[in-house]
């Protein structure tokens, strides 16, 4: 027996997207879930507009050669800022290497959030600081972590949940399956969001699945399945709320597959007009997740310019510690090679420290 | 005691199941049934479901899930129902396991042990004999284990049990039956090697499976007259070079026997690092003894491929003992 959602629904989902707001940032008729409260409504404008900012930074920062590699989630503000502010700190995120916006939205500190990508070393941040796993970039593979967390905690009396990102591509990773299953059968308190952004580098929608949905990848593994609108911050946020809170209180877990769509190609090295219509993407920028949330702000007046100025105004600020962060010059230490391959380094590994410390002399 | 090495590693588990709470034991068939070859039986039935539990059949699950258990706290003790049947956990292994410690710089520790019967000599048909222990040992960040008697097997265990590091623990499926005594208080550290029998001419390197081989090899060859030392690695990975070393040293000549074919085999591996350390010492080229470069082969011709005790005899008599002799040694 699955539990159903406060929605009511058992295992499928619904044969289109739920919603909260239209495109146009109205209201839907008949809405599936509450709307999110005006705070809530309104944190969510400001994340989004310092993850949007944040991303851009980025983005500007491989092209000075700051960072390595940057892939943008830029039109998937929804889905990475609704997801995270939907858990409590207790509660654990397992992002995926194109969720830095939801990493800084979790808190993670802006130059430990990219250090990956700036390539001083493989992880800034401590996981356990913040629950953040490390950012995973193989795919899929972050799933069964999180269903194992999620029932290591289970077991130790804890009510933490689990959220675990990934995208329409991991969903073919056998990974993906295996971890559903598992999660199905333990019932294990974790919700898996899929950002289906509509394609796996340039592989389309239409290769990767012949499902009615992605969602639907749910229900062989008795998981309850959700299909929302990706780019509607309130639909994302109350949609994983609800899931979280499920998981919580024993109802086990919940695929959610959130439609949505990457703006930008699939990293700053990748060329998306090979692959892709630019009125594809202009169709998707009229679908744009923040002008939805920031239309019915207004037409609510919860947001004015003054407030969405002050917004912007802490944006820059944040965008501007990011650039001043990665523009100072930190030498990772090459001793630090050899430190954390094994709890103690073996004794060839201190004879190869310190044979480099030699050649570095 | 006397026990055998499935009931030396049963009675591991449950005194590790038993001193410590975070310690769980699942994979696939290790529940009621206790293991396909009973390396868990009464486990589930003393400690209950909650602790040593049956998974569904999906090993990159088992090891997936035991890393995300490990990250939460637990020391998760998983079985791969075979050698080969391990192989669709290898990116879980490989990518995650082996690398979270270094990624988070020491933040996240995976004290976690991927229990693998392996080897061959049972008659196991295909997919059930391989010796797959240099994917593992060419991969840093894992421990990589294998004892050679029930005794090394239980201490061995518990101390990769207590491990703060992932241990892959290679447990030699023929091995698994034979019984001897079993000291509990003995002290059995990991990360070194044994001087299993001491000897004067000629160091034979063996682990796991192979090391009865080498002790029999070692009293054939009395009646030949060299007087044969048998090191017993038991740890593959970290390589204890200081007692391997020391021993040829003293003796001047190596073999090293393994079951796993010997192309880029562990035996390459030891043979380099000896070469590079006891030089001056040797007085023949490290020979090899290992199965050949083919696919594991089927049971009828297994007894083909596994070196047994006149392949190894073979190898010593190559040693060069002669100094006239010159030229080539082959590898066997």
């Amino acid at each position: 027996m699955t539990t159903v959602t406060s929605t009511g629904r058992g295992l499928l989902p619904t044969a289109e997207p739920l919603a909260l707001l239209t495109a146009a940032g109205e209201p839907v008729a008949a809405p599936a879930l509450p709307m999110p409260g005006d705070e809530v409504l309104l944190d969510l404008h400001r994340r989004m507009v310092l993850g949007r900012r944040f991303d851009a930074q980025a983005t500007a920062l491989t092209k000075q050669g700051r960072l390595a590699v940057y892939p943008s989630s830029r039109g998937q503000e929804a889905c990475e800022v609704g997801a995270v502010l939907a858990l409590e700190d207790r509660d654990w995120l397992f992002p995926t290497y194109r969720d830095s916006v939801a990493l800084v939205t979790r808190g993670v500190d802006p130059i430990e959030t990219l250090t990956l990508l700036q390539g001083g070393w493989h992880l800034g941040y401590d996981p356990y600081e913040y629950r953040v796993a490390p950012q995973c970039t193989p795919l899929a593979t972050n799933t069964l972590h999180a269903v194992g967390l999620a029932h290591a905690a289970r077991y130790q009396g804890e009510d933490s949940v689990a959220l675990v990102l990934l995208g329409d591509g991991a969903t073919s990773e056998g990974d993906t399956h295996e971890a559903l299953n598992f999660a199905g059968v333990w019932q294990a308190p974790v919700v898996f969001l899929v950002q289906n952004n509509g394609y796996a580098i340039s592989v389309p929608m239409s290769k990767q699945n012949a499902a009615p949905s992605l969602a639907h990848k749910g229900i062989g593994y008795g998981v309850r399945s959700e299909l929302i609108d990706g780019n509607d911050p309130a639909a994302v946020y109350a949609t994983v709320r609800d899931a979280v809170q499920a998981a919580r209180e024993g109802g086990g877990p919940t695929l959610i597959e959130a439609r949505t769509y990457r703006i930008e190609a699939h990293t700053n090295a990748d060329d998306a007009n090979r692959y892709r219509d630019p009125a594809e993407v202009a169709y998707w920028l009229s679908r744009d997740p923040l002008d939805r949330l920031e239309a019915y702000l207004r037409s609510r007046g919860l947001l004015d310019d003054a407030r969405r100025d002050a917004v912007l105004a802490e944006a820059e600020a944040f965008a501007a510690k990011v650039r001043d962060g990665m523009n100072a010059d930190v030498e990772p230490d090459p001793a630090e090679l050899f430190e954390h391959v094994y709890a103690q380094p073996t004794p060839a590994l201190r004879e190869q420290a310190a044979q480099l410390a030699e050649e570095l002399r | 005691m006397s026990l055998s090495m499935a009931g030396a590693l049963n009675r591991g588990l449950a005194d590790a199941l038993e001193a410590d709470d975070r310690v769980l034991v699942f994979g696939e068939d290790v529940g009621p049934l206790g293991g396909v070859f009973r390396v868990t039986d009464g486990l589930t039935a003393r400690f209950g479901e909650r602790r040593v539990f049956d998974t569904p059949l999906a090993e990159s699950g088992i090891v997936g899930t035991a890393i995300g258990m490990a990250m939460n706290g637990l020391r998760p003790v998983v079985e791969m129902q075979f050698d080969a049947f391990a192989y669709p956990a290898f990116e879980q292994i490989t990518s995650h396991l082996a690398k979270l410690r270094n990624r988070t710089r020491g933040k996240v520790e995976l004290p976690v042990v991927v229990r693998i019967p392996y080897g061959g000599g049972i008659g196991g048909v295909e997919h059930h004999c391989d010796s797959s222990e240099m994917y593992y040992t060419h991969t840093p960040g894992l421990r990589v284990v294998t004892p050679g008697t029930p005794e090394d097997a239980y201490h061995l265990l518990r101390a990769s049990i207590d491990s703060p590091d992932p241990v892959i623990f290679l447990e030699p499926k023929r091995l698994y039956w034979g019984k001897s005594e079993v000291d509990f208080d003995a002290g059995v550290p990991m990360d070194r090697a044994v001087v299993r029998r001491a000897g004067s001419d000629v160091t034979l390197i063996a682990y796991g499976p192979m090391v009865p081989v080498a002790l029999e090899t070692a009293d054939a060859a009395r009646e030949e007259g060299w007087d044969v030392e048998v090191v017993d690695l038991r740890t593959l990975s970290p390589f204890d070079d200081e007692t391997v070393a020391a021993s040829v040293r003293k003796t001047g000549r190596a073999v090293v026997v393994h079951e796993a074919s010997g192309f880029c085999g562990y035996g390459a591996e030891v043979a380099a690092r000896l070469t590079e350390r006891c030089f001056h010492h040797l007085h023949a080229p490290i020979l090899r003894v290992t199965g050949y470069d083919i696919p594991y082969p089927p049971p009828k011709l297994e007894e083909h491929h596994l070196p047994n005790t006149d392949r190894v005899l073979d190898a010593i008599a190559r040693l060069q003992w002669d100094d006239q002799v010159d030229g080539v040694v082959g590898v066997a």
